[in-house]
């Protein structure tokens, strides 16, 4: 399960408190989609790369997510320099290319791979169990926290069917092709897969109810605030502030 | 009668129940579990059995019938929230049982629950992992547990609440004979009130019931 690899780990951020992490991430994330100076989203980019240092993180993982984001940037650099108007920087055939398309392509590059490599090293840092829990002390509704922590669960069990029925079907000779026969297939997978998923569910929260579950969550491990925790908190704030001081002056 | 009142940990009266656009599961099911039972509930594939189990604690409700835990009626969603920390049910799939993140959370996930301190939910739980031998799980993920160690997580998760009756429904599937084995002395050796075991285990049942049940067309025969 992909979720929770860069949650194990021995560096201040996996040792934060996940509370001042989730603030720290959601000011960040809010500060950095408003800048309007190239200073300031460069500043911010800077940033993200800083806390996936401070956190260890840079590994073949953290390539692959990032590629993935940069792949569905790729397609706005292909769309904006074309529709948005302003002074033409080129022409190709007789499209003109906007400068406006391509700074605006630019802009959003930068925030939002700051936005994501900051959030991955502030949140992925921790366990989702961890977050939930974090989430709750934060005062965030609790359904809301609910909703959340059990999307998460469902769907790793929802994967795990899915890799049974895929496997399943593999031992019996099962070959994906362009055909009748595999959408068929494909279909009936997805359909038990619902089904299967449902009454897992359903066998979870009763098992949840049979020891004693009342809506509320425990982590046993509690959260306390420590030295590092204003230590990061201070640093981070005031680079955020930096940040969105460079968009004002 | 006399005046002496033996009072059943848990009765069953008559109880109907059908899942929506299916055949009748029970048809007027009387059942009782004294104090010192050990029961065995045996029974062909989709008799009932789990569905029993699951009236018992609430999770599901009859469509007739009564059910009395401790001595008491159980009619609503409230009551069974009572009594459910005092009756320990095993599921069928320990995958169904552990969700959290590590081995010694989920142990102590029932008693946190009911409003222990959080050390002592984590001192009960180590001792109940250590008298089941896996106390070198605790900071395991129990997805990543192999069948037999997850059997055994799940049945400390249900021992650290201190249940005083055991539902256990098929605990040695997937369990070698040296895991049955295991797990028969570690039941022996938990100061249950009673318990009953559904199980097409033979060896499980000789080792741990002293009196079976048939489940059998909806209704409970004994087979002793």
């Amino acid at each position: 399960m992909t979720c929770e690899r860069f949650a194990s780990g021995n560096s201040i951020l996996h040792r934060s408190d996940p509370r001042v992490k989730i603030l720290l991430a959601a000011g960040f994330a809010v500060v950095t989609a408003v800048i309007e100076t190239r200073t300031g989203q460069v500043l911010a980019l800077l940033g993200g790369m800083i806390l996936i240092l401070s956190g260890g993180l840079l590994n073949r993982e953290l390539f692959r997510r990032m590629a993935w984001v940069n792949f569905f940037l790729l397609m706005l650099w292909f769309i904006l320099p074309v529709t948005t108007p302003g002074n033409a920087a080129a022409k190709i055939w007789s499209l003109d290319i906007s400068r406006e398309g391509l700074e605006l392509a630019l802009s959003v590059t930068l925030k939002c791979n700051a936005i994501v490599l900051a959030n991955i090293a502030l949140l992925s840092t921790s366990t989702i169990f961890a977050i939930a829990h974090a989430l709750a002390h934060l005062n965030v509704p609790s359904r809301l926290v609910q909703l959340f922590f059990f999307s998460w669960r469902y769907f790793h069990v929802i994967y795990s069917e899915f890799r049974r029925l895929r496997r399943a079907a593999g031992v019996r000779g099962f070959e994906p092709a362009t055909d009748m026969h595999t959408y068929m297939t494909y279909a009936h997978m997805i359909g038990m897969l619902f089904i299967r998923s449902l009454e897992r569910g359903e066998r979870v929260y009763k098992a949840m109810l049979c020891r004693g579950f009342d809506g509320t969550f425990w982590l046993l491990t509690h959260f306390h605030l420590h030295r590092r925790d204003f230590f990061l908190a201070f640093v981070s704030s005031a680079y955020i502030l930096a940040i969105a001081g460079v968009e004002w002056l | 009668m006399d005046a002496v009142i033996c009072m059943a940990l848990i009765e069953l009266q008559n109880i109907y129940f059908q899942y929506p656009n299916c055949q009748k599961v029970l048809e007027g099911v009387n059942f009782s579990l004294d104090d010192g039972e050990k029961i065995g509930l045996l029974g062909g594939n989709g008799a009932g059995k789990t569905t029993l189990f699951h009236l018992i604690l609430g999770l599901l409700v009859p469509d007739q019938g009564r059910v009395s835990i401790f001595g008491g009626y159980c009619g609503t969603e409230t009551d069974f929230r009572k009594i459910r920390p005092r009756i320990g049910l095993l599921f069928q799939d320990p995958d169904d049982q552990l969700f959290c993140p590590s081995v010694i959370e989920d142990v102590a996930f029932g008693p946190l629950n009911m409003g222990m301190a959080h050390a002592d939910a984590r001192r009960r739980a180590v001792n109940t992992l250590e008298s089941l031998g896996i106390r070198h799980l605790m900071d395991r993920v129990p997805y990543h547990l192999s069948g037999g160690e997850k059997r055994l997580v799940s049945v400390a998760a249900v021992l650290s609440m201190r249940p005083e009756v055991l539902l256990l429904d098929e605990p040695t599937t997937g369990l070698d004979q040296n895991m049955t084995d295991r797990l028969i002395g570690v039941l022996h050796e938990y100061p249950a009130k009673a318990w009953i075991v559904i199980s097409h285990d033979q060896r499980l049942i000789d080792g741990l019931t002293e009196k079976n049940y048939l489940l059998d067309c909806g209704r409970v025969v004994s087979t002793s």
